[in-house]
């Protein structure tokens, strides 16, 4: 049982600006449950594209052998030929569709085009039976919960023959009942022959059910661990083991009162009207102070933030948000503006920057008001606007008229920020305010950030990389699963108790 | 795709960008790309006036184009905002044509008791049309606005609606004539004022040419106006320390299109002189420049179809913002409805059917992106003349009608085409 089938040999991927993976080893053995975890942001999901073809042969360098012989995949396709099946975070289920219909989806069981529906419901029934999941073949996949979707992702796999299982995150989103029947039958699956890699930052599970566990950081392999050595202390050292060097501008900080304050916030998801997404977060900020969110992917720290932000996300939003003591109407963008509340999003293209207009054009647009008497604009003051903040937050760009379209992350994230500054709030929130740009820009924007709270502004920074939140903050809320779950001054905070006060959140859930 | 020339700051420090050379070629490429489909236009006038041998540049033919293409125009104003803003509006057509249905039997086909006797006349009417216009647009906005139902679907439902009330107000037949106020909407021409300036007297074997005085005095101030205004925006930001277009360049552009504004005014001048439609025209195309251009409203409506979700995140209430659009775009439907009845003389069942196409076709023409976001009112308005000066040029030439659609349909194509290949290539 010791065969290895699949080898990843020195794969380094390199995006423009930043190499995402650096020589990365992994290799998996027949019949194992191989985990690999990391923080968020050090390669996993990206290795496994790698693995799957997403990101094609030739756009990586390094050596994949699979079964012995060295594989050159093109597309998912490819991979999925040769029995490696891939399941992403985000399931790719139609859910207007019948779960027999998902099952064959791309596949379908048919004669010269014309679906066979009855070998169709035959063969979606027997896969259904084997990942233990009790419901018709023709109930659609909507009507199922996130639990069974995973699992009818699974049957998908297996009716692709699958020969090693790639699990992204599975129980992201799973109950705990979910989660263990998913985890058993893994091990199935192992007893089966059937290999897999289980990607997870859940450290209870993956103890519980990896062979080995390979541990990645910043793009690196660090080491894997084998079933004897595996213990949760182990692992959470070997994934934020790394030094900090002077990657933050100094800071001193010069704290006041408390600015901005939220009581028990509560906020449902849109869709799931009945699930709380936000379970009653207190909060606040002071005067001159950076204060930074730290929690995993999913822990809801965006959808706290755009909800307190204009009602942006989600239904049934109550919770008191206060303003100098006062309390104050948030329920609108608008509304929230005027009371000095901005909020820079995470995700800068699709909810930022509209990308065909300009550099001035963005960054007045928060604050119209500001560059125009009775509703009519005045061009050159907003000239003088647009100047003035690309100077300040040093933009490159041939002038203040390049489309943001076409500048760079970095330069883009700060484009996002001037807009927000000339709406001159009081209270600035900051999601993930340095994803996917270089160090140099983020050394920029953690000036910058200096530099508000210097002028006495509050700053709260979303971010799920916690050498930045230990390196730029002034104290950390841990937020988990909805909840805050841990609250600590920075001078007190390390990578290793954060990530205890998750863990520990996430066990006290389990039981 | 602004009219205004990348400008440099000069309190911007040199190593903080490439600094663009504003060399008058560099200048030139830029204007080039701006103005190329005012060039096109002006090509396709040229060619036409060789076909059509030199009919299309005669005073009358010029005067035809412009009446017969005004309520085009009127509509692809509206229509400019609400294809930037991402949406489509496929119901002015038939709006168009029932609001001229209403003007007709409000002023003629209806007989009102004498205590309401008011309702007929016609600038009663035309106020009570183009409020029913505006209340229509603003039920379609709000449909789209706050219930989230795709414009294509609210405007196609309208489009139907209003097609099937236009004939049942008029109960299948044709009413008129129009009172001679109405008319004068699309018939008459602004009073001579000034009085008639004779430049050849008429004598024996010289044609007698004789100039409209109101035009003319009315196209020169418009041409001062349009320099003084360009000249005192160059001072303006020369004062604040911006660096503008090269001196030269400036100048030629600045004299090109004085000349073709006091060319058209001589052409009008030597015919019946200003229609009064063109007045009414030149004041709304004015107005969208300005809303376009300078108004937050209008920078609203880009950014919002730029991206939708950015733009709420930045305060803008979408929704309203979308809700005002359609309104304005039913009032101008009612506008160009009562423009198309006036013209005809009469309210018919079949007014305004396809019009919609046209107008869509002129702002695609023009430059707008199908995507949202991008669109200028100058580019709607040429490529509403573009469309126009096609229409009056095949059928001089006596082209049968079914070439001449096709050949349309080529050209918006090509038009749509070449601007996506010009931006994919920059």
């Amino acid at each position: 049982m010791t065969d290895t089938i699949l080898e990843m040999r020195n794969i380094t991927k390199t995006f423009p600006g930043v190499k995402a993976l650096q020589n990365v080893n992994l290799d998996v053995r027949a019949g194992e449950i191989h985990a690999i975890v990391g923080e968020n942001g050090a390669g996993k999901s990206t290795l496994m594209k790698v693995l799957s073809g997403v990101y094609p042969h030739g756009s990586y360098e390094g050596q994949i052998i699979y079964n012995g012989e060295e594989c050159h995949f093109r597309s998912i396709r490819d991979s999925e030929h040769k029995g490696i099946v891939i399941i992403h975070q985000e399931l790719a289920l139609v859910p207007l569709l019948s779960i027999a219909e998902n099952i064959y989806l791309g596949n379908e069981q048919s004669n010269v085009g014309i679906i066979d529906w009855d070998r169709t419901r035959e063969g979606a029934r027997a896969l259904l039976m084997k990942v233990g999941l009790k419901e018709d073949p023709d109930t659609l996949v909507t009507n199922i919960g996130t639990g069974k979707q995973q699992l009818v992702e699974i049957a998908k796999a297996l009716s692709k023959q699958v020969k090693l299982l790639i699990l992204d995150e599975p129980t992201a989103s799973l109950s705990e009942k979910d989660s263990e029947a998913l985890l058993s039958l893994l091990l199935g699956f192992k007893a089966q022959g059937i290999s897999c890699i289980l990607i997870s930052h859940k450290l209870n599970e993956v103890s519980k059910v990896a062979d080995r566990i390979t541990v990645i950081r910043d793009g690196h392999t660090i080491e894997t661990l084998t079933k004897d050595q595996i213990t949760e202390d182990r692992i959470i050292t070997s994934m934020v083991g790394r030094s900090l060097d002077d990657r933050y501008p100094p800071r001193t900080p010069d704290v006041g009162g408390i600015v901005f304050e939220v009581k028990n916030w509560s906020v449902y998801h849109p869709q799931h009207r009945d699930r709380q997404v936000i379970k009653g977060i207190d909060l606040n900020v002071r005067k001159g102070e950076v204060v930074g969110i730290a929690g995993l992917m999913g822990s809801g720290r965006t959808e706290f933030a755009m909800s307190l932000f204009g009602k942006s996300y989600g239904v049934r939003v109550s919770g008191e948000a206060m303003l100098h003591g006062k309390k104050v109407d948030t329920s609108s963008v608008e509304k929230a503006v005027s009371h000095g509340i901005a909020y820079a999003t995470e995700d800068r293209k699709t909810y930022g920057l509209n990308l065909i207009d300009h550099i001035k054009h963005n960054t007045t647009l928060a604050n119209l008001v500001g560059v125009s008497r009775w509703g009519v604009i005045d061009d050159l003051h907003e000239l003088d606007v647009a100047n003035d903040y690309r100077r300040k937050t040093n933009i490159r760009s041939s002038s203040v008229y390049q489309a943001t379209g076409n500048l760079s992350g970095g330069n883009q994230q700060k484009v996002v920020l001037s807009k927000w500054l000339f709406a001159n709030p009081e209270v600035l929130i900051l999601d993930e305010p340095t994803r996917g740009i270089d160090v140099g820009a983020k050394y920029e924007i953690y000036s910058i950030i200096n530099q508000l709270a210097g002028q006495g502004k509050a700053i709260v920074v979303i971010s799920s990389e916690m050498p930045e939140l230990l390196g730029i903050t002034d104290r950390i809320y841990v937020m988990n699963e909805g909840r805050i779950v841990g609250e600590m001054p920075t001078a007190e905070a390390s990578q290793e108790k954060i990530m205890r006060a998750i863990v520990r959140a996430e066990g006290k859930a389990a039981s | 795709m602004t009219t205004e020339t990348a400008p440099q700051s000069a309190t911007i420090p040199a190593e903080t960008g490439a600094r663009q050379q504003l060399t008058i070629w560099g200048a030139l490429q830029a204007n080039l790309r701006d103005y190329g489909l005012l060039l096109v236009l002006i090509l396709i006038m040229l060619f036409f006036q060789w076909t059509t041998g030199g009919v299309l540049f005669k005073p009358l033919n010029l005067t035809n184009i412009v009446l017969q293409n005004s309520y085009i125009i009127v509509m692809a104003l509206g229509m400019l905002l609400v294809i930037v803003a991402g949406h489509i509006d496929l119901s002015v057509g038939a709006v168009s044509g029932f609001i001229g249905a209403l003007a007709a039997m409000l002023m003629v086909g209806w007989k009102f008791p004498p205590e309401l006797a008011f309702l007929a006349n016609p600038i009663v009417a035309g106020l009570i049309c183009l409020l029913v216009g505006a209340i229509i647009g603003a039920v379609q906005g709000w449909l789209i606005a706050y219930y989230r139902i795709p414009a294509f679907i609210v405007t196609l439902a309208g489009m139907l609606i209003f097609k099937g009330l236009s004939l049942s107000i008029l109960a299948g037949q044709s009413v008129g004539p129009f009172p001679a106020e109405f008319q004068l909407l699309s018939a008459g021409f602004i009073p001579d004022f000034v009085g008639p300036i004779t430049l050849i007297p008429a004598s024996q074997g010289v044609q007698p040419l004789v100039l409209h005085g109101a035009t003319v005095l009315i196209g020169v101030v418009a041409v001062a106006a349009m320099v003084l205004a360009a000249v005192w925006g160059r001072a303006r930001r020369k004062g604040r320390g911006y660096e503008s277009e090269p001196f030269a360049l400036f100048v030629a552009k600045n004299v090109v299109i004085a000349a073709l504004v006091l060319f058209f005014t001589y052409m009008l001048a030597s015919y019946k002189g200003l229609p009064n439609v063109l007045v009414v025209m030149g004041v709304l195309i004015a107005g969208f420049v300005f809303l376009t251009k300078r108004l937050t409203f209008g920078r609203r409506i880009y950014a919002m179809g730029g991206n939708l979700k950015a733009a709420a995140l930045s305060g803008i209430k979408t929704e309203r913002l979308t809700f005002y659009i359609f309104a304005i775009m039913g009032a101008l439907a009612a506008l160009a409805g009562m423009i198309y009845a006036a013209r005809l003389n009469s309210a018919t069942p079949k007014a305004g059917q396809g019009l919609e196409l046209d107008v869509i076709a002129a702002v695609f023409i023009g430059g707008a992106s199908a995507l949202g976001g991008v669109g200028q009112v100058a580019g709607a308005v040429i490529g509403a003349f573009i469309m126009g000066v096609m229409n009056n040029g095949m059928s001089i030439m006596g082209i049968n009608i079914d070439l001449q659609q096709m050949i349309k349909g080529v050209v918006l194509l090509a038009a749509v085409f070449f601007d996506l290949y010009n931006k994919n290539k920059g």
